[in-house]
Parts: C-alpha cells; structure tokens; sequence
C-alpha cells in the first residue's frame, strides 16, 4: 500500500520520498491498525453495542461472564461490557486530546529552535533533555497531583511530559535537512522563513512525526491508565480502563477475576495495537535514512 | 588512563549537575507554586482558623518569599535534609526515604537481571533463526512487552500463581511471621549475613512475581538490540573465517554472543529511567514497600514536601546512572576519548 494513497498526492508531490511500506513491517502495521480502529469502533459505536448504561446498577453485583453480561457485573452490578466500550471513549479521548496538544507545542518549538539555533536552541534543549531523561510516569503523577484530579488535568500531565519526545524528535530531523541544498536554495529565492519551515522543512518530517506519533501513543494510553489507576484521574462513576482495574483489584483475592481481567487486557491491547503500528512503520523510516 | 579517565568522570558529573538542576526547579514550580497553599491541599479544607494556618506557615517557611524557599529548599536538599512530612507531623522524609530506598533498589536490580535475560536469550534464538517464523514472532515480541500495562501482567500473575495455583504470595516483602534482623535492608542480602534461611525463602518467594512482570516488561528493547548485535558480530569477517577453518557452530556463535554482549550491557543503565517509572506501579501492584509506593502513599494524602522529596530523588538517580553508564561506555570502548 502506498502511504500516498493516505495522505492525497500533496504529500507525494512535495517530498520525493519511496513512501511504501515494506513487506517487513506491513504485518505489524496492520495488525496494530486492526487493533486500533477497532477501539475506535467500539467507542464510536458504544450506544449500539450495548442496551446498558456503564453508570447504573443494571445486574447483581459480582455476577460472572454470562450472556447477559458478557463480561459480568462489578461490586454496584454494573454491565463491565458497556464499562469497557464507553471506557473506550475515556482512553481515546485523553490520549488524543494529551497528544494533539503535545504536538501543537513540540513540533513548532522543535522547528524553530532547531531551524534558528542560538542561545535559544541551546536552552531549550537543555529543559527539553532534562524532562525527556527523567521517568514520564513520575512526573505526570506530580504534575496530575499539583493539577487536583481530574480528566482535563490528567490530560495536560500526559501533554506535558510528551512534549520533549516531539521536540527533540523534530530539532533532530530540521538540523539534518537545513543544510540540504534546496533549502539553500529556497533561500537564495528569498521565500520567507515561515515558508521554507512548513512547506519545504515540514513535509520532510511527517514520516517521522507518523512513527513517533504511533510509539508514543501506546506511551501515553499506557500513562493515562497508570495515572487512572493511581486515582489521579477520572472520579467515580465514570468508566475508564485504568480506573475499573483499580477499583476491581480489591476483589482480585475474592477471585472475581473478570473485574481486572478485560479492563486490563483492553490497555495493554491498546497500546500493543499502537505499538505495532510504530515499529512496522519506523522499519520504512530507518530504510529511508540508510 | 588514571588521570584521564579522572577528568573524564569529573567533567561528565558537571555535565550532570543542570540537569538535576533544571528538574529541581520544575518540581519547584509544580509542586510549590502550581497547588497554592500546601497546607490548605493538604488538609483538604478551607476551614481552618487563620492564626493556626498562619503559625503552621511559619513552622514550615511558606510564609518567605518564593525564591528564598526555592534557595533554602535547594540548599537543605544538598545536605540531605528534604524536611518533614506535612501529614505525619514531624517525621523526617529523609529518614523514610533512607527505609524505603533499599527495597526498590533490591526489587529494581532483580527486575533488571530478568529483562537482561529474557531479552538476552530471546535475541539469540532470534539472530540465529534469523528471517524464519521464530524470528518474526520474537521481533513483534519485543515491540510489544513495552506496551504490557504492569498492574494488569502483576494482577493476572497472582491470579494465577497466587490465587489459583497458591504456589507464590500474593504481595509484600516478606513473611511477617519470619524474624528477619534488618541490618542493611535488603532482605535477600540481610538473610545471607544472618543465616536466616526461612527468610531467604520468604524473601525470594516475595519477589519473584514483582521482578519477573517489571523484567517482562522491560525486555523487549534487549531482544532487538541482542538480536541486531549478534547478527552484526555473525556477518563479520573472523566469524566467517572461524567457518572457514571448520569450527563448530556452536563455538563460533559463543564467541559472536560475547562480542555481542558489551552494548547491551551499557544500554541497561540507559533503561533507568523506565526501571523507576515500572516500579512506581509494579510496587503499588504487589503493595511492594519501596520508594514507589511511598509516593503513591503521599500522592492520596497530598503531602508535598514528601512527593516533591521522591521526585529529587528520582532525578538524582536518573543522572547518576547515566554518569555511570558514561563512565562505563568510556571505559569498555578505548575509542571514547576522554
């Protein structure tokens, strides 16, 4: 499959890059995309998939899988199954919503300082590497703790602990390319700098963008569930993976083993699914730099 | 080399220095000014007379200026000193941290030991079945253990092992019921040097499951980077020689495996960071009593000056190792100049 077909030709015009993906990393790629598209699905299509509401009493508490109940009932007999599929829209949301916002400010800092250098450069990369070496989960409890509980917050913890991920990824790539020589030229035409950054430096980076994008969305679907888990982010009653593995643990030893089981296991599917993507990708990337 | 490497550690460890710096003043910023008054988060009310909230502002030094809190903090800090906890009047987090370092420690070198080899012995198999269904199935192995959420591997291991099986405890460190006589507190060690055998039992029980979910997860970058080693070391020319003059396969990838080992081995110290991250959870999982779930403990009751202790500690670990691996790196490749 050719990336082209997804982004329209625009892409294919503008950078001369092979943009297939290689029959190594095809499997992976799709496979993660399967994965993905299908929590999309289930948390688009929510209401059809299940009769119950996630937030009500609709069962006996601690029922087992059934057909009723696909995947049982917890303590207050909520349906675990409508749980997990409006749990979906929870994940997506944080994780798209951290992310997007991860990008809106690590990429243009990342251009900028890369493209200018100086003083600036120097010290934004600085903070940059600081943050990117230390452990993200830390930082983002700290942060979701300073922040009070909540989900915008928790999403703005993921945001910012991301940001050095986009930032270093991006100076990284525009210091390799600024000194390609139809920048030189773009330059000697005189193109304003705004342009020669989002119409010539830009279109260079998107395969790159695409990789990282992947790798660390199953980061952040991973600490949005950790951070939900520790119970820094959503509040009862709202559905949301991390949360239902935390509030299910305590009956782990009671052996209501459905509680942790599917709420879990839809995290860690998640963030493989996102994962997989990432690495088939990042096989056409690494043929590309050699 | 004496000298050398001397100035080499030492401009290395400055290097070190604005890093630990920089994140200093973000958790200042996050945790000092971002929350308002600590006192007040803390206590999760408002109502409380202001003479009484006013003296427990001057009891702690909240009531000084911003940047001389920030100075005083920074300078007690480098002596050691990270204050005394806002919820537990008068215990020194020092003290705590000092009692619960050795447990992740102990819980962090375990897991590191296991990542280490699975990763080791997943990349061999995958080198030397290079390009077969095995080699396939390993590489997506090692693009996906990182994406295994830990609570959720640690849930299901004591499920099965502990509730179902009941071959493994389900949490802690120990058996209470053992008399262990702390001495250095890390309990494996401590049951050598006392020949507490039951003890070493227990202990060993207890950190099987934590280490090997935190060592499962962390696997998976080993795989890949043993795997690409091996089949750097397998192509090159005295391995093809070695064939040449008719020695044994098995031989010839013993040599290739030890060539193969030194990166790997420095790459561990660059996984720090992600160690430390893991065990925030794998402890909170296992209700393992490190510095993990320390902070997870202060994070319910909002104790800052604790959770702002933890962070430092944090950072200061993360820039030691990789002075560390720095110094290792140099020390392993001659071609390092220093």
């Amino acid at each position: 499959m050719m990336l082209s077909e997804l982004f329209g030709k625009r892409l294919d015009r503008l950078s001369n890059l092979p943009l297939t993906i290689p029959r190594r990393g095809r499997g992976m790629v799709y496979f993660g995309l399967g994965v993905v598209l299908a929590v999309i699905f289930m948390a688009l299509a929510a209401p059809i998939l299940t009769p119950y509401d996630p937030t009500r009493t609709v069962g006996n508490p601690f029922a087992p899988p059934s057909l009723e109940h696909p995947m049982g009932t917890n303590k207050l007999g909520m349906d675990m199954w409508s749980r997990i599929l409006y749990g979906a829209r929870t994940v997506l949301y944080v994780v798209f919503l951290a992310i997007a916002v991860c990008m809106v400010i690590g990429i243009p800092l990342g251009l900028l300082s890369g493209y200018f250098g100086g003083k600036l450069d120097r010290g934004l990369s600085m903070v940059m590497d600081a943050v990117y070496s230390f452990p993200s989960l830390v930082l983002a409890i700290a942060l979701a703790v300073a922040l009070g509980p909540s989900l915008m917050n928790a999403a703005i913890a993921i945001a910012v602990v991301y940001i050095p991920t986009y930032f270093r990824m991006v100076r990284g790539q525009v210091l390799s390319v600024k000194s390609e020589q139809f920048i030189e030229e773009a330059k000697i035409l005189g193109l304003p700098t705004g342009r020669i950054l989002l119409r010539h430096v830009l279109p260079h980076l998107i395969p790159t963008i695409m990789v990282v994008f992947s790798l660390n969305a199953a980061d952040a679907v991973l600490t949005e569930a950790a951070l939900s888990f520790l119970g820094l982010s959503v509040q009862f009653p709202t559905p949301d993976w991390g949360y239902d593995l935390y509030l299910g643990r305590g009956f782990l030893l009671s052996g209501y083993w459905w509680l942790v089981f599917f709420p879990g296991l839809m995290i860690t599917l998640l963030a493989i699914g996102f994962a997989l993507i990432g690495e088939g990708l990042s096989e056409q990337v690494r043929k590309e730099v050699g | 080399m004496g000298v050398g490497l001397a100035r080499y550690v030492a401009v290395r460890a400055s290097l070190i220095i604005p890093t630990i710096l920089i994140l200093y003043t973000l958790v200042f910023i996050v945790l000092r000014i971002l929350p308002g008054n600590p006192i007040i988060a803390a206590l999760g009310t408002k109502n409380i007379p202001p003479e009484q909230l006013r003296q427990l502002e001057h009891q702690l030094g909240l009531d000084k200026p911003l940047w001389v809190q920030y100075f005083d903090y920074l300078w007690n800090v480098l002596h050691g000193d990270f204050g005394k906890s806002l919820v537990i009047r008068g215990r020194s987090i020092t003290q705590d941290i000092v009692e619960r370092l050795p447990a992740t420690i102990e819980l962090s070198i375990f897991a590191l030991f296991i990542s280490l080899g699975i990763g080791i012995l997943t990349g061999l198999v995958a080198s030397i079945k290079r390009d077969t269904v095995i080699d396939k199935a390993l590489r997506v192995f090692g693009a996906a253990t990182y994406a295994l959420f830990i609570p959720w591997i640690g849930l299901m291991l004591q499920l099965f092992f502990s509730i179902w099986l009941n071959l493994l405890p389900v949490s802690g460190r120990i058996d209470p019921s053992v008399n262990l006589r702390v001495v250095t507190g890390f309990y494996i060690l401590d049951s050598i040097i006392t020949g507490n055998w039951a003890a070493l039992k227990s202990a060993l029980s207890h950190i099987i499951l934590p280490a090997f979910t935190l060592g499962l997860v962390l696997s998976g970058p080993y795989t890949r980077l043993a795997r690409n080693n091996m089949i750097k070391q397998l192509e090159s020319n005295y391995v093809f020689a070695y064939f040449a003059r008719g020695v044994r396969k098995g031989k010839v990838i013993r040599h290739a495996f030890r060539n193969a080992l030194i990166p790997i081995v420095t790459y561990a110290g660059l996984q720090f960071a992600l160690l430390l991250g893991g065990a925030v959870l794998t402890e909170t999982t296992f209700d393992w009593p490190g510095i993990g779930t320390y902070l997870v403990e202060k994070v319910a009751y909002r104790d800052y000056p604790a959770i702002q202790a933890v962070v430092i500690v944090f950072a200061f670990f993360v820039g030691l190792m990789s002075l560390v691996v720095d110094v290792l790196y140099a020390y392993l490749d001659p071609r390092v100049r220093y």
